[in-house]
Order: structure tokens, then sequence, then C-alpha cells
């Protein structure tokens, strides 16, 4: 009955920039199986001519001036940065060498 | 020394006090204070503000200066969710545990302009992802009915603290239930506006469709006093709307006359039956006052659960990808690459429930299940809409319970998700509709607070708190019944 198998949990968690041991994937999967499971019983719902909602309250477009204003100071920003050097953010490297 | 049951007074007259003199808000804080240390086992406190008395003797000075402030030295605290100059801001998650706020959002900025002063911020589930702060990554916060049981959440410390006379409101978020179920479950009340009244920036998101911020207070007419200065419109959220131009402060309102629906769907076999009772007793005097109160069926109600555990985690899955260890937040030694960066980071900082919303985010976002579950849950939602559209044309306002049990003991649920997922079966159509609910506390179950909602349609704050507050009235001392 499990469709999502811990080959599958992995591949979500690629996407997802998540690392899992696979003893936490197989524990996942067990999870989000209980979850797709409980969330399945839309399927059934007559949908059909329903447009879809992400938008409450009928806002849409909402337009401001473009103007110049005050933002936060670069050092404030930079504060919470792991690792910075001369104002930039150092990251590890991109491509193993 | 001022006591802290002064905290718990209406905050027109608590303000008024700190005005006129009988006390300066550096005791009123210092109260505050002090009864947060006596009931620190609680925990619902993450950090005080350590500049809470500086910031009380700046308010002084203000009302020395001649300014009139409506909050004047009032203290609250907020859910740690919202960013705050002054101390952390964790959402109670370890990936943000370093986390200094360089800004904060309007609702923080303009309670202060009012005079109020935060002393503390307040445990919740780690990103609000929860309903018992047994997913916060510090620890739970303890009910303060029965302190081996939850004090319900997200917004558990938030409730508790209230409740505990610590504070005299706090500031919550709700994205599903988060303020409305905690109040419910310590005996406060909770306030969940309709969706952009106060608008969001300066709080950790987690589903941006349906994030509200709203307080949880000790009286209802204490809400619309604090309304009158979060709400409106702020340029930073461009989803924020326009306040009504009457103040929220409205007189108790007259039940006579008044068309209230009862939702059927949240008087099934999933309601405890003496929470149940206790709410038709409650029905059946508001009946006695006038109100028209009758059953109604909301459909789309019984498919509101299963919506929203699609279309929230992929707005978290969106809304936690940025937390990459490199711009803020925690970052793993162990990491080698870039890519091990971010891999490392989130599994080290994110808790088990933060990693299973993104986890269903991803994949109900993902290409082959875009269509069968995120798209299919949208539009499940307009017909949740539409629903709610039609029982408000029949009703000024809709009624129901707001959770199907008392607070649990801390741990019992064990660590089933869906188990947690279906106490939120009462709270999640309001959210995803976008209307306002309040929370009043209607009776005790077994010692333990419950609270009845009410409901109104987008924008209609003060017809809703002018009944709210009959309902108050109605239900007098609730410890009582």
């Amino acid at each position: 009955m499990s469709k999502i198998g811990v080959t599958e949990v992995q591949r979500i968690a690629k996407l997802a920039r998540i690392g899992l041991t696979d003893d936490e994937a197989a524990r996942m999967a067990v999870e989000i199986e209980s979850i797709v499971t409980f969330v399945e019983q839309l399927q059934a719902v007559d949908i059909k001519d329903v447009a879809p909602t992400d938008q409450v309250t009928g806002l849409v477009d909402v337009w401001r001036e473009d103007e110049v204003h005050q933002s936060l100071s670069r050092e404030a920003l930079l504060a919470n940065a792991p690792v910075q050097k001369d104002g930039y953010i150092v990251v590890k490297r991109v491509l193993n060498g | 020394m001022v006591n802290y049951e002064e905290l718990r007074r209406p905050l027109a007259e608590l303000a008024h006090n700190v005005e006129s003199g009988k006390y300066s808000a550096e005791e009123l804080v210092q109260a505050s204070l002090k009864r947060f240390a006596d009931t620190a086992e609680y925990h619902t406190a993450l950090e005080l503000n350590m500049h809470a008395l500086e910031e009380a003797r700046a308010v002084d000075k203000r009302l020395a200066a001649g300014e009139r402030l409506p909050l004047a030295g009032v203290p609250f605290a907020a859910k740690d969710n919202y960013l705050t100059a002054s101390t952390h801001t964790t959402a109670a998650s370890n990936i943000l545990a370093p986390f200094e706020a360089p800004y904060e959002g309007p609702a923080i900025q303009r309670l202060k302009a009012a005079g109020a002063v935060l002393v503390a911020k307040l445990n919740l589930d780690a990103f609000a992802h929860g309903g018992s702060t047994e997913n916060s990554d510090f620890g739970p916060t303890k009910n303060p009915h029965d302190p081996s049981r939850v004090p319900g959440g997200s917004s558990g410390g938030s409730a508790a603290a209230v409740a505990l006379g610590q504070v005299a409101f706090a500031l919550g978020s709700d994205t599903g239930g988060s303020i409305r179920q905690p109040a419910s479950m310590c005996g406060v009340v909770g306030f969940k506006p309709t969706y952009g009244l106060v608008p969001r920036t300066g709080v950790v998101a987690m589903a941006s469709s349906t994030d509200v911020l709203g307080p949880l207070t000790n009286h209802v007419g204490d809400v619309g006093y604090i309304m009158d200065v979060i709400a409106g419109p702020d340029a930073s959220d461009a989803t924020s709307i326009e306040r009504d131009e009457d103040s929220y402060s409205v007189p108790v309102g007259d039940l006579k006359g008044r068309r209230i629906g009862l939702i059927k769907e949240y008087l099934g076999e999933g309601l405890d039956g003496e929470s149940k009772t206790k709410l038709l007793e409650l029905v059946e005097q508001l009946k006695a006052r006038g109100a028209h109160i009758e059953e109604v069926s909301v459909p789309a109600t019984e498919l509101a659960l299963a919506a929203y555990y699609i279309l929230v985690p992929a707005e978290i899955s969106s809304n936690l990808a940025r937390y990459d260890g490199v711009k803020y937040g925690h970052s793993s030694k162990a990491a080698t690459n870039l890519e091990e960066t971010y891999l490392k980071s989130r599994s080290e900082g994110f808790g088990a429930e933060a990693k299973r919303r993104i986890m269903i985010g991803t994949y109900v976002l993902s290409s082959g299940y875009y269509d069968a579950y995120y798209k299919r849950a949208q539009r499940v939602r307009t017909k949740l809409v539409e629903d709610f559209a039609k029982a408000f044309s029949k009703y000024d306002l809709l009624l129901g319970p707001t959770a199907p049990n008392p607070a649990w003991r801390i741990g019992e649920k064990g660590d089933d998700p869906v188990a947690f997922y279906l106490e939120d079966v009462m709270t999640v159509a309001v959210s995803l509709v976008g209307i306002p609910a309040i929370v009043v506390p209607m009776a005790q179950v077994g010692g333990l607070p419950i609270g009845v909602q009410l409901m109104a349609p987008q924008r209609h704050e003060t017809s809703l708190l002018a009944a709210a507050r009959a309902v108050e009235t109605v239900i007098g001392d609730w410890t009582k019944r």
C-alpha cells in the first residue's frame, strides 16, 4: 500500500535541500505516507468548473510609487551572517575541486 | 510594589492609571518581570527583554512631557516569531537560535509608539508548526491550569503568559488556529482578524496566504483597544488592507435579533461530549437573550483540514527555503562545499515537524503532483469560501467550539503527525477563508478551560467584537460554569 518509499523520500529531501540519513528517511516515509493518505480524501471532491483561490481579500496588483526609501544598513544586515569578510557574505566553494 | 493582579485590569483602565500617576510604567513593568520570575516553571518566555525597565522609564518621561499614550506603560510580550530589536528572535527553532533582528514590523512599532513596553519573547511550536508548543526546540510551555498539560499552540506561550498574569496582553500569530486554540486551552480571549488587517511584516513567515497577527487578552474589550493601535495597512506588506474608519473599541452589543448559525459539522463525534454540552448550554442562554440561533451546515468545512495540510505545507516549503546557513541563522560547521552548507545546516537546524512540513510541501508542489494536490486543494479552498459566503447570507455570525477537546497531557499524543493535525479541525477553515474569529473563555471541563469561537464575514470586526462582548457578559465567570 505504501507509495512513498525511502527512495522517493530521498528524492524529495534533495529537492528540499534537507540532508536525511536512511534511518530518518525510513521514519519520514511512514509519516509522509500517513499524511498523504489523509489528504487523499480531496481526490473524491467534484471540482469541475471551480476556480482556484490563492488570495482571499480580493486585492490584485497593489502598486506603489517608485520612490527612493531609506533601507536597512549594510552593517545591520550583515551582522547575522555566519561568515563575512570585507562587507561580503562568505560561502563555501560551489564545486568540488 | 505593584501587584501583578493589576495587569488583569482592562487595558484602558491600566493605561489610565499610569497616565494619571497612580503608578508608573516602570512599576508596572517591574510587576510583570517579577511575575515572570515567580512563575518561570511554566516556561512561557524564551527570553526576557533586558531593556524593559529602561524602556518603561522612557515611557514615563514621554508622559511627563505631556504625551498622551493609549497604552501608557502597559507591559506586553510577543510570540518569538515577531522580530524585535532588543532580544533574539528564534521562532523557537534551533536554526534561528543566534538571530538578532535588524528591524521591527508595524505591529511592534505601533504598540511601542502607543506606550506599550515589550517585556518578553514567548514560546511557540517551532516556526508556529503545531498546536501544543511540544514542537518548540527549547521545550514545551506548561498549561497554567494544569502544568502536566500543554497550553495549546502554536501561540501557547502567549496564551499561558496572559493566563498567568505575566503581561497585560500578548501578541500571537494565527495561520490555522494558533491564536484561537491556545486561548481556548488557557482560558483567555484570542482574536484572529481578517486576513491582512494587521501587516505581517516583521513576523517570521509560515504560510503567507493565511498568516495573520492578533492579540491574546483578558477581556474582549481589550481586543478592540489593541486593534485600534495595530490595525491598518503598511507599504511593506502589499497584502495588508485598509482598517475601519470607526474605532474597534465597540460597546457591548445587543444579541436581540442577531442571526447566529451554529456550525453543524463541528458538533459531530469528533467533539468531546462535555465540551458539547457546555456549548449547547451557552447557546440556550444566548437564545434567551433574543439571539436567533440555529444549526447550519457548511459542508466544505469537512474538507478544510485536508486542503489546509496541502496548501500550508506548500507555502511553508517555499518560505522556509530562505534558511540556507548562509545569510543568517545556524550554519553547519561540518559542510565542505555550498551544497553541503544547505543540506547540513537545514538538517541540523530544523526540528522534526518543520522537516515534515517542508517535505510534504515540496512533494505536493513537485512536478507530476502539483495538479493532483496543490491545484486541487486551491479549488477546494474556493468551495470553502463559497460555503461560508452562503452561510453568511443567512446569518450575521457563525458560532462553534474551538477545539475538539480541552488541553491534553504533554507527550500524550505520541508522534503520529495526523493525530496532531486533527486537533486543528475546527479552526483551519476560518484561516483559509480569511475571516475574523474570536475565542472567548466559556466554561471548564474537568478543571480545564474551553472557549467558544465566533466568526464573522471579512472586515466585520466591529460587529463581531460587539457580539463577543455580549457573549462574554452572558458567560460571566467561566470558571464557575
